[in-house]
């Protein structure tokens, strides 16, 4: 059997995650996907906002920074200039990512600086109770949204494409080898690359949405995580309800600490 | 009606009952319950305001902000990062004169993250202009917010009300509540005197060169030091309203106390058994409360502080490479008009319990210490 222990940073168990959380899962595929890679833990930094997905670097045993709501990916700017030889990955929320980050997160995508996203998108605020984020699907209740969501959510990974990321995916914690597999490739992806990952919150979210089983919640994602060629096939009415998964973007271009060693070597000579 | 509330609630029944009419705000640990409550008011019909989700408590402040410049009365809530987040918007609310009020839970500041109390988040903001004002009690918490929407109104300033996380927050006790219609006797309608009004345009935010902007700061200045008579006109107001008053400033048993201990929020209803039980042996010691930090009320604090032999205050803050914060509002209360003794004491940072024991410990210290020059004495350090 796989050995997650060797990866786990034991001191900061037990972790704060309810029963039937997903981002456990989330955590057990990034550790396979790095062991597979063999990539140096000494060379590899986690970067994270606040929130219970933000909360998995600090299980880790790599080098780790738990930052401020909504600034993680300013901070891993910051790591990766600093040092581009490091593997800088950014674990964020869905309200940490496009709410109070939101800002943070296009500029990212748009500089196309290498660093590995991976969103854990759970439709809402969980640590802070279950009030709505604005992936928060619109209808869905919440502690902010008694009677239902009013507000059109942000297709984030659409978003990530149009700002300039090059790798963006989608996937869940239901298909968790397809979950490891996007992980994988983001991680070997030069430039932003984005994994939003759907993964349930039986607690803030499932039991304000007639699904505070987390079984049910598994048969959601199972039932309504349709591939993305057929999900293009559909017709609007098909889709209602259904969440596309599969690599939604992949194109090589170039990446900014790259283009800023570039640049420097160019001034430096001439 | 009596209800058993939490400290959160009080907040959001304070401000139903004062009928604000925009309420946006952002969550946060340990602050979330009031703007939840108010949500679900606002969705129930409960309450005739527009509860407006933000993305982040910048964008809470500047919705207050248009929202309040527009004409209506305005609130939001907030903790720790979020109220620092705030920061610009903070100096914005009181460059524009807008009576917006905040009710903020002292929660201490990351990193090392923590969500117990102290008062650094709200302290740091010393300095951009808002009233602020700490309170006690679940009571006192909701009787507050009127009194702060009218002393706002009436100086064309924002308020603050601030309170300790958990002990406060997410305590339960018994709460009268006041109702919007009894209110109203006390807190009219808001109607500002200038606002975005298409029949009669004015503009907000414009540059003032050199020639203007100094008239402009000097007009805030001197709203806050009118700010102490007229919060103490409406805390009379209200008592005659609601039977219930709470002064600017608190003195327990401090006629004819040799030694006063200087404390503000949850820490001074602990400090008053002390008292009791110092009392009752024989030691001659009494309490401040400080309700009002801005402004502050430097007379009343002087009147009583400078009829005592020793004064030491509580500080659940600090200043770095300062001081406590309120100790050294205290030692300029009585700067060149008193040589009594100021010590300062820094306890209970990070939610690290002040209890009567630490009290004791602080006022024991305090009474057998002979050196005048000791500002800063760090209480139950592990070093
Ligand atoms: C400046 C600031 N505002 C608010 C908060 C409170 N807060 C902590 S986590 C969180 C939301 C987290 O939601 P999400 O990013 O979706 O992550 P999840 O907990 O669902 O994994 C909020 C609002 C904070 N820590 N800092
Ligand atoms: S609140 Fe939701 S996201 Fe947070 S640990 Fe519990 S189930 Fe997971």
């Amino acid at each position: 059997m796989f050995n997650y222990l060797e990866y786990i940073r034991e001191s900061n168990f037990p972790h704060i995650w309810c029963a039937g959380c997903g981002d456990g899962i989330i955590l057990k595929a990034l550790i396979r996907a790095i062991d597979k890679l063999g990539m140096s833990r000494d060379e590899s930094v986690m970067v994270s906002g606040i929130g219970c997905s933000s909360r998995t670097p600090g299980y880790m045993d790599i080098n780790t920074l738990h930052t401020t709501h909504g600034r993680a990916l300013p901070f891993a700017t910051g790591v990766k200039l600093a040092n581009p030889d490091l593997k800088v990955i950014v674990i964020t929320g869905d309200g940490d990512a496009t709410a109070i980050g939101g800002n943070h997160f296009i500029h990212a995508a748009r500089r196309n600086i290498d660093l590995t996203v991976l969103l854990y998108n759970n439709y809402i605020y969980g640590m802070t109770g279950g009030q709505c984020s604005p992936m928060t699907p619109v209808g869905s209740k919440a502690s902010t949204a008694q009677h239902g969501n009013l507000e059109p959510s942000f297709n984030t990974s659409g978003l990530a494409i149009a700002a300039g990321a090059s790798f963006v995916a989608r996937t869940d914690v239901y298909h968790v080898q397809q979950c490891e597999k996007f992980i994988s490739k983001a991680l070997q992806k030069k430039g932003f690359s984005l994994v939003e990952i759907m993964t349930p919150c039986p607690t803030a979210y499932g039991r304000r949405n007639k699904m505070a089983n987390p079984v049910t919640m598994m048969e959601w994602l199972k039932d309504n995580m349709v591939p993305v060629a057929k999900y293009d096939k559909m017709t609007d009415q098909e889709r209602e309800g259904k969440v596309s998964a599969g690599i939604l973007c992949d194109i090589d271009k170039a990446e900014f600490t790259a283009e800023y060693d570039k640049l420097i070597k160019k001034v430096r000579t001439e | 009606m009596k209800k058993v509330i939490m400290g959160n609630h009080a907040v959001s029944y304070g401000v139903r009952a004062s009928e604000a009419k925009v309420i946006s705000a952002y969550p946060i640990t340990p602050q979330t319950h009031v703007v939840e409550l108010l949500s679900e008011m606002c969705a129930n019909g409960e309450i005739d305001a527009k509860f407006i989700k933000v993305e982040s408590e910048h964008s809470a402040m500047a919705a207050c902000v248009g929202a309040s410049a527009a004409g209506v009365r305005t609130f939001t809530a907030t903790s720790s990062q979020g109220l620092l987040l705030m920061h610009e918007m903070l100096h914005w609310a009181v460059g524009a004169r807008l009576p917006i009020v905040l009710a903020n839970i002292n929660r201490a500041v990351g990193p090392p993250w923590s969500i117990w109390t102290d008062q650094n988040d709200s302290l740091s903001q010393r300095d951009v202009g808002w009233l602020q004002l700490y309170v006690e009690s679940n009571q006192e918490t909701q009787d507050t917010i009127p009194q702060a929407f009218k002393i706002a109104e009436e100086l064309q300033m924002p308020v603050m009300v601030v309170m300790d996380a958990f002990f406060l927050s997410h305590t339960y006790e018994i709460v009268d509540l006041i109702e919007a219609e009894k209110v109203r006797e006390f807190l009219p309608p808001y109607q500002p005197e200038i606002k975005m009004d298409v029949n009669d345009p004015h503009s907000f935010g414009n540059l003032a060169g050199p020639d203007m902007y100094m008239e402009l700061r000097y007009m805030i200045q001197e709203a806050m030091e009118k700010g102490i008579d007229v919060i103490k006109r409406v805390d009379k107001e209200f008592e005659k309203v609601f039977g219930r008053g709470y002064g600017v400033v608190e003195a327990y048993r401090c006629d004819d106390a040799e030694t006063i201990l200087v404390t503000s929020g949850t820490v001074a209803s602990t400090t008053r058994a002390v008292i009791d039980e110092m009392r009752d042996e024989g030691i001659s010691i009494g309490a401040l409360k400080i309700r009002v930090f801005r402004p502050f009320p430097f007379e009343d604090v002087f009147e009583i502080l400078s009829k005592a032999k020793k004064v030491a205050v509580i500080d659940r803050n600090i200043s770095f490479g300062g001081h406590g914060i309120f100790y050294q509002e205290i030692k300029s209360a009585l700067y060149g008009r008193t040589g009594i003794p100021i010590l300062g004491y820094i306890a209970g940072l990070g939610g690290r319990d002040i209890t009567p024991s630490v009290i004791r410990e602080i006022a024991d210290k305090a009474l057998s210490d002979k050196n005048p020059e000791r500002y800063i004495n760090w209480i139950g350090v592990k070093r």
